[in-house]
């Protein structure tokens, strides 16, 4: 026991004595998390619309004023000629394009029926999508006010009508940045718990340091644990710290039990950790390490549900995800935090990452050798 | 000459000889464009959701066959009692319930209205707002069939025309992205650690003082990195040409030279990361945070630029990948000439000009 108290010291000392890794764990979280989580956002509150109006008319200025109103929509430039609409759309100074052609007031007007047109600059498939949702929304609140202005009252309509009410609930405003936080510190847990200890211990071997600890009468497993437990430690803290910030700058919420998330998070960190152990059997260099991580990262990041819901994903790539520790955090965090889920909704990832977590850990173990 | 061809060759071992590099260099375009490609597309699909239907009627019946049916939604659970839907939200899988109101059948023939609701859970926003126009959709479908025969008064049409992506394919979005990620990542990533490698093994000095000169060890350094990038940006052409069906409308020649700009920048940018890095790792870390983040998230290639607070689209604009994005995003997609880019073109120049001016300042032939 006092064996590995020593250990541990040792690596703590290391860890701090290091003038790189200050930053590493207390600038470079504020600094993603404030970039990160204002950076990746889909709201659309910015659409550009040029105007072509060539009707003129009463009802044409009001649809464009309403158009200009509406949060969503800033009506920046209006031409009279659909070519030089296009060709501001070509060279990216509007998204849509508002067509009202001549006759546009008379032909409702007396046929009862009239048409315009939009064009969406659909490059980004998903913002045209959200554009072409919002653009629909003001057309069809627009028809309903025409409606009433020019019949004055509404005869009983045979049309039937399904109405529709939302609520969104844990989140009613849509706050996309509630969301994307925990995923950064997800992320950022990780980095350390994987990372660093990878990094940490083929650094000893690049060094040829871990020799000299080999020669010690230190078990195996007192190493391991020595070298492990400074990073669970700090990427313990990390969590703590980020969702200080989190509550400061973006007030998320926090809906669940802390004790809970913690409990979870101290789960997770052993997988994280042997991932980490088990990479640094397998790299000489830390050059490796990091290319192998930075691999793991860039793949299992983006296929963990940080953006996009995994359910919506292919049958494959769910597979895969049964490997991929980050989705299990990456949904029980966000559970907790939003909805406040208890200890039997987040049941089955805990049992999932505790066998994986023993998996994992085994299999590092079994690998690294205390010979050469 | 010869020994300068001598040099590239070692280069050339240096990075085939390692599979970790070559992870690096070719495993990760493939899985982008793969993952990009399969896995992380804003399209809704098999979203499980939970019905509480207090009618019980032919219409209710009919309104959720036509959800479920539609692709969208996998039908997770009926429920019987408005509070189990706070349950089931908590447990995480389903993330909308539909709430019929009792007599829904009733009312719509009698008043001509009857009501839904639609709670979605909102956690994750933009999914939420996705899965309830979906729903939505869905529902305004059904009324609209039910009322063909019905004039309404004063009807106003759109018609929409998506301009340049007719289909809404996502693919127009994630190959000029992950091309520029790919190009950033090989040439300035891959070139700053293996320069800060020599140094940081001393094998630097031995190059210094052989018979070749500091720019043609640069040089050198640099030829199969410019090789493999090129490779890789063809590559990803090919792929996102034959598999995803992404057009080239443009000029391929203006496209291969746009490219080869954006590699020579990122060079020079690795170059001088190169000389500002003691450490492999100082290399890395500044490659991952200064290069491969931003070009993720502040370059316009998941999400747009003009949708962020003020303060980082100044900072986008600092970013090479951003302009790379517009270029590929013009010749690919748009088809347009050089006239469309060459304010873009010029940037990316001043920055490569820029780095290698810094570099050469900056970059120490004599040993400290």
């Amino acid at each position: 026991m006092r064996t590995i108290l020593y250990i541990i010291q040792k690596e703590f000392i290391q860890i701090f004595r290091d003038k790189t890794m200050l930053p590493v764990i207390f600038i470079v979280p504020i600094i993603q998390l404030i970039v990160l989580v204002y950076a990746a956002t889909l709201e659309m509150k910015h659409i550009d619309m040029i105007v072509v109006d060539n009707d003129l008319s009463t009802v044409s200025r009001k649809l464009i004023s309403k158009f200009d109103g509406s949060p969503f929509f800033y009506v920046n430039s209006a031409t009279f000629n659909i070519k030089e609409a296009e060709h501001q759309i070509t060279a990216d100074n509007a998204d849509i394009i508002l067509n009202i052609p001549v006759g546009f007031e008379k032909k409702l007007l007396k046929e009862n029926k009239s048409s315009l047109q939009l064009q969406i600059n659909a490059i980004n498939a998903t913002a045209a999508g959200l554009t072409n949702a919002y653009a629909n929304y003001v057309l069809a609140d627009f028809n309903k006010n025409i409606i009433i202005e020019y019949i004055h009252s509404i005869a009983p309509s045979p049309r039937k009508t399904i109405n529709v009410n939302y609520s969104f609930w844990y989140n009613p405003e849509l706050n996309y940045k509630i969301y994307m936080l925990p995923g950064i510190l997800v992320i950022l847990v990780t980095i350390i718990g994987m990372f660093l200890a990878a990094l940490n211990i083929v650094r000893e071997k690049e060094m040829g340091t871990i020799e000299q600890i080999n020669v010690t009468p230190i078990a195996k497993y007192q190493f391991i644990f020595g070298k492990l437990f400074p990073f669970w430690v700090i990427a313990m803290f990390e969590l703590a710290f980020g969702l200080t910030i989190g509550k400061i700058l973006f007030n998320i919420p926090m809906e669940g039990s802390l004790l809970l998330l913690f409990g979870f998070t101290s789960i997770y960190l052993i997988v994280a950790l042997g991932i980490g152990l088990f990479i640094s059997t397998l790299a000489n260099t830390q050059q490796q390490v990091m290319f192998i991580v930075f691999f793991f990262m860039l793949t299992f990041v983006l296929m963990s549900g940080i953006f996009t819901p995994t359910e919506s994903m292919p049958k494959w790539a769910q597979f895969v995800n049964i490997i991929n520790p980050y989705t299990y955090f990456m949904r029980v965090i966000r559970m907790v935090l939003l909805k406040g889920s208890g200890f039997w909704d987040i049941f089955k990832e805990i049992v999932s990452l505790l066998i994986y977590g023993t998996i994992i850990l085994s299999l590092a173990v079994w690998r690294y050798r205390k010979t050469v | 000459m010869k020994q300068f061809l001598g040099f590239v060759k070692k280069e050339f071992y240096h990075i085939f000889r390692d599979i970790q590099t070559m992870l690096v260099l070719f495993g990760i375009p493939i899985a982008q464009l793969l993952i990009f490609g399969y896995v992380v597309t804003n399209e809704i699909k098999d979203i499980k959701i939970a019905i509480y239907d207090q009618s019980k009627d032919d219409v209710t019946l009919q309104i959720s066959n036509k959800i479920i049916s539609s692709g969208y939604f996998i039908l997770e659970k009926d429920l019987d009692h408005i509070s189990n839907i706070e349950d089931i939200f908590k447990e995480g899988d389903v993330k909308e319930v539909i709430v019929f109101e009792p007599d829904f059948a009733k009312n719509l023939q009698r008043e001509g209205v009857a009501n839904v609701q639609l709670i979605a859970d909102a956690s994750d926003a933009n999914t939420a707002n996705l899965i309830v126009n979906y729903t939505n959709g869905i529902l305004m479908d059904y009324i609209q069939k039910e009322n063909q025969l019905v004039n309404q008064p004063l009807q106003i049409d759109t018609e929409v025309r998506m301009v340049f992506n007719e289909g809404l394919k996502s693919v127009y979005m994630f190959v000029p992205g992950t091309m520029a990620l790919i190009l950033m990542l090989v040439s300035a990533m891959m070139t700053s650690i293996s320069i800060a490698r020599e140094k940081e093994m001393g094998t630097m000095e031995v190059l210094l003082v052989s018979p070749l000169k500091p720019v043609q060890i640069i040089v050198g350094k640099v030829i199969p990195y410019v090789t493999l990038a090129f490779v890789n940006a063809i590559t990803i052409i090919l792929i996102g040409y034959f598999v995803f069906g992404m057009p080239l409308k443009g000029s391929i020649w203006l496209l291969l030279f746009e490219s080869f700009l954006f590699i020579s920048m990122a060079l020079s940018l690795g170059i001088f990361i190169s000389t500002m890095a003691k450490s492999q790792q100082v290399a890395m870390f500044i490659s991952i945070f200064a290069l491969m983040l931003p070009t993720l998230l502040l370059s316009g290639f998941i999400f747009p630029i003009e949708n962020m607070p003020v303060l980082l689209q100044w900072l986008s604009h600092l970013m090479p990948p951003k302009y790379f994005i517009i270029i590929i995003k013009n010749i690919m997609l748009k088809g347009t000439g050089f006239m469309y880019i060459w304010k873009e073109t010029l940037i990316l120049t001043g920055m490569m000009l820029f780095f290698i001016a810094l570099s050469v300042k900056k970059f120490k032939i004599r040993l400290e």
